[in-house]
């Protein structure tokens, strides 16, 4: 149905709200109602706890609740990456099973695809899922899990085929986390946080009916979630701060921020903060040091530029002209801005670039920044495949020699994992 | 528009692309630039006539088309990316903004007429031997002589200086401000001589005055506004031409290594050559970024936040050390015959090097934009 105006939304959202928005309400019961009223997401399907809207009303619906101050159902951190693949490749039984504790917030959520022996190469994988007595039985390790030490379930990418080629042999399961073949350690970074884990699997069990998408079909499910991923869609927001509204409603809210967004506290830093540049350099009594001006000049000028050619992009985009290279090196223009600010923020900070915590003077963010900023040319796409992807896709040269991809994935070379 | 362009600004870029591709290859590029005038008279002059582009920004009042400052860098942007020789930049970029902003009324209609048909080339006079750009270190000296002006000392790296028949000159005032003069180049008292320009495309010329009388532009209190302003439009025109001759230094070396075998193989396969295509596009579009933006300011400094002179020596700066390094990775990637006087690259590696210093270095204008910047 498209036969809507945008007035006639705005109107019907305000309608509903007055007659049903109230703060002291619980979290839970607050998203059940907004689940059984459809506004919770307008975009699902009528039967999936959806209204049907177009995508692009979903952002007017969002607007309004904002207007009020009302809570919208949970769509913070991975549980969005599951909604997503759930509900393009999800069976009846798991659209049943799942959708909803998702959306109210009962219900969490990890992504269990990378491997300590696949990272960029991530179709490598090697943790096995074997059908063994009726059931799946999981074993091996994954990697770089957010939030795994708290998630009810996990999107696992397992191996189920040996002797077909690569990507043919793997599937995708709906893991249940909290089962005792299921082990989660927590993996400390070099900046001193603990954002992500490793997890363990010794016969863990995944019941038939969870496993999601056909068999051998589990790369084309994990394309959909890294689409996902990547666009940062439906709302995986991920310096989302709660309401200080008072409310309990608010309250519960908060509390469910604090824990979701835990893991990235320091992802500011790891951007490299050019915004504290000036302002470090006159607090530091380094602003009139030629030498640190310009490499100052040269940080502000790179994000700077990197911001106006996303903005072209973007432009481009909504005027409907094709796509210009300007559009896929954003990923690659990050790295070398934040490489640039590190560089003139330990100018700035001079010997206090030694030191940490409340003693580098600036209460440990420049330290965070220092020790921060390696992580952003590696995730999400290290800067190497960034650069295969410009020069393959944009610039149209030749492909990589591949050695994967012509032979059972039994006798790919792999890398030797204990 | 900051972020793009409208459709008839890429209807104009396309038509000047066209004409150049046509009129000013490489191959005439190479035959121009050993000629004593350094253009090509017939060229300039259809571009003129036939394109309207040595009156882009002058205003319709005086005989322009009445664009903006973004329309302008278009054009410097295709002349870069062609190596087009021509009186363009000093004539119409530099010469025709500081009478624009500094004349008087009756100044400008009898200057920016001729200008704008093309028929008249002028040459901005500001720079100074080895302080270049830099107002502050300007020397020369103007006195007062009878309601008239006359000028004394001099005056380098003048662009198309031997090519104008008009001159327009920056010079002290008896109270140290900063003056703005015009002046026929045949005048008695105004010696010229070429510079041996290291970029044969891009000519030079010294100019001595002894003595030149002169008209002042406007007033005393104009000729510092409007050379700031002119200084800032060069800058983003600049920015322009440099990211127009990188881009095409950058689709040439890819070009070349997609044909060159080694080994048995293209050498685009090997991924060294691949991330250095790589990064020579991401510097390039953060370049353009960058030019765009600051063209843009220079049209309406409402539609940006930081002030012009911050915006434009962003670019200028930016652009010209991308140029140059493109430069150096489109000789590298060449390999040997990137070394060569045949071989097309050496052209554009030269006015990449003359426009890291022209103007000013991209040292000076990163000082200068945090000089300028709204912190």
């Amino acid at each position: 149905m498209t036969d809507f105006t945008e007035d006639d939304i705005r109107a019907q959202v305000r309608a509903w709200l007055t007659d049903n928005w109230d703060p002291e309400r619980g979290l839970v019961e607050w998203r059940n109602m907004l689940i059984e009223s459809g506004w919770g997401v307008p975009h699902w399907p009528e039967e999936w706890h959806g209204r049907g809207l177009p995508v692009g009303m979903a952002p007017v619906v969002e607007e309004e609740f904002d207007k009020g101050g009302a809570v919208g159902v949970a769509k913070m951190g991975i549980r969005t990456l599951a909604a997503a693949t759930i509900l393009e490749h999800g069976t009846d039984l798991h659209k049943q099973r799942f959708l909803r504790g998702i959306l109210t917030g009962e219900e969490t959520w990890c992504q269990l695809f990378s491997e300590p022996g696949s990272g960029s190469d991530l179709a490598g994988a090697v943790t096995r899922a074997d059908f063994q007595g009726g059931k799946w039985v999981i074993n091996g390790q994954k990697v770089w899990n957010t939030s795994a030490h708290h998630a009810d379930f996990g999107l696992l990418l397992a191996r189920t085929d040996w002797d077909a080629v690569k990507h043919q042999g793997l599937s995708y399961f709906l893991l249940d986390m909290r089962q005792p073949g299921v082990e989660v350690h927590q993996l400390r970074q070099m900046n001193g946080h603990a954002s992500f884990n490793q997890v363990f699997f010794t016969d863990a069990v995944v019941e038939p009916e969870y496993q999601i998408g056909g068999l051998g079909e589990g790369w084309k499910v994990a394309t959909t979630t890294l689409m996902h991923e990547r666009r940062g869609a439906d709302g995986v927001r991920r310096y989302a701060t709660g309401s200080d509204r008072p409310g309990r409603i608010y309250e519960e809210e908060r509390a469910e921020v604090a824990t979701v967004m835990a893991p990235y506290v320091w992802y500011p830093q790891r951007t490299g903060r050019a915004d504290l540049l000036i302002e470090r350099a006159k607090a530091a009594g380094r602003w009139d040091d030629p030498a640190v001006r310009q490499e100052v000049a040269k940080a502000l000028t790179l994000a700077r530029t990197a911001e106006w050619t996303a903005r072209r992009a973007r432009e481009a985009q909504q005027l409907g002209l094709p796509q210009g290279p300007e559009g896929s090196i954003g990923k690659l223009a990050a790295s070398i801005v934040a490489r640039a600010c590190a560089r003139a923020h330990t100018m700035i900070a001079g010997p206090d670039a030694m030191l940490t915590g409340e003693d580098d003077g600036t209460g440990g963010v420049v330290a965070e920044i220092l020790v921060s900023t390696p992580a952003i040319s590696i995730a999400g796409g290290t800067d190497e495949i960034q650069r295969n992807i410009i020069s393959e896709r944009i610039l149209s040269m030749p492909k990589e020699a591949r050695h994967d991809t012509d032979r059972p994935f039994r006798d790919v070379p792999r890398n030797q994992v204990g | 528009m900051k972020f793009s362009f409208s459709e008839e600004q890429t209807e104009f870029r396309n038509m000047l692309r066209r004409f150049l591709n046509d009129r000013s290859p490489t191959t005439e590029v190479r035959r121009v630039m050993e000629t004593e005038s350094g253009y090509d008279a017939e060229v300039w002059r259809m571009m003129a006539e036939e394109l309207g582009v040595a009156a882009i920004h002058i205003p319709e009042a005086y005989g322009g088309a009445g664009f903006g400052v973004s329309e302008l860098a278009i054009a410097a942007e295709e002349a870069g990316r062609a190596l087009l020789p021509s009186p363009f930049f000093g004539s119409t970029v530099m010469a025709a903004t500081a009478i624009a902003e500094a004349g008087t009324d009756a100044q400008k209609q009898a200057l920016l007429p001729g200008i704008a048909s093309g028929g008249t080339i002028a040459a901005l006079a500001a720079a100074e031997p080895g302080t270049g750009w830099n107002a502050d270190a300007f020397t020369a000296t103007a006195r007062p002589d009878n309601g008239s002006w006359r000028l004394a000392g001099r005056k380098s790296y003048v662009l198309d200086g031997m090519a104008a028949s008009l001159v327009v000159a920056a010079a002290r005032l008896p109270d140290g401000g900063l003056g703005l003069f015009s002046l026929p180049a045949d005048s008695a008292g105004l010696a010229r001589r070429p510079l041996q320009s290291m970029d044969p495309t891009r000519r030079l010329a010294q100019m001595d005055f002894d003595g030149a009388p002169a008209d002042l532009l406007g007033g005393p209190e104009a000729g510092a506004p409007a050379w700031a302003r002119t200084l800032d439009v060069a800058a983003v025109c600049l920015a322009g031409e440099m990211v127009g001759g990188a881009e095409r230094l950058r689709e040439d070396a890819l070009e070349y290594v997609s044909m060159r075998m080694q080994f048995g193989r293209s050498i685009a396969s090997f991924q060294v050559t691949k991330h250095k295509a790589a990064d020579m596009l991401l510097e390039v579009e953060l370049a353009k970024a960058a030019a765009y933006y600051a063209a843009a300011a220079a049209d309406d400094d409402d539609e940006v936040d930081q002030p012009l002179p911050a915006l434009a020596s962003l670019a200028k700066a930016t652009a010209s050390d991308t140029y140059m390094q493109t430069a150096i990775h489109a000789v590298q990637m060449h390999g040997g015959i990137g070394f060569t006087h045949d071989n097309d690259t050496q052209l554009w590696f030269k006015r990449a090097k003359a426009s890291e210093a022209f103007l000013g270095t991209a040292a000076d204008h990163r000082e200068r934009m945090l000089q300028h910047w709204n912190a």
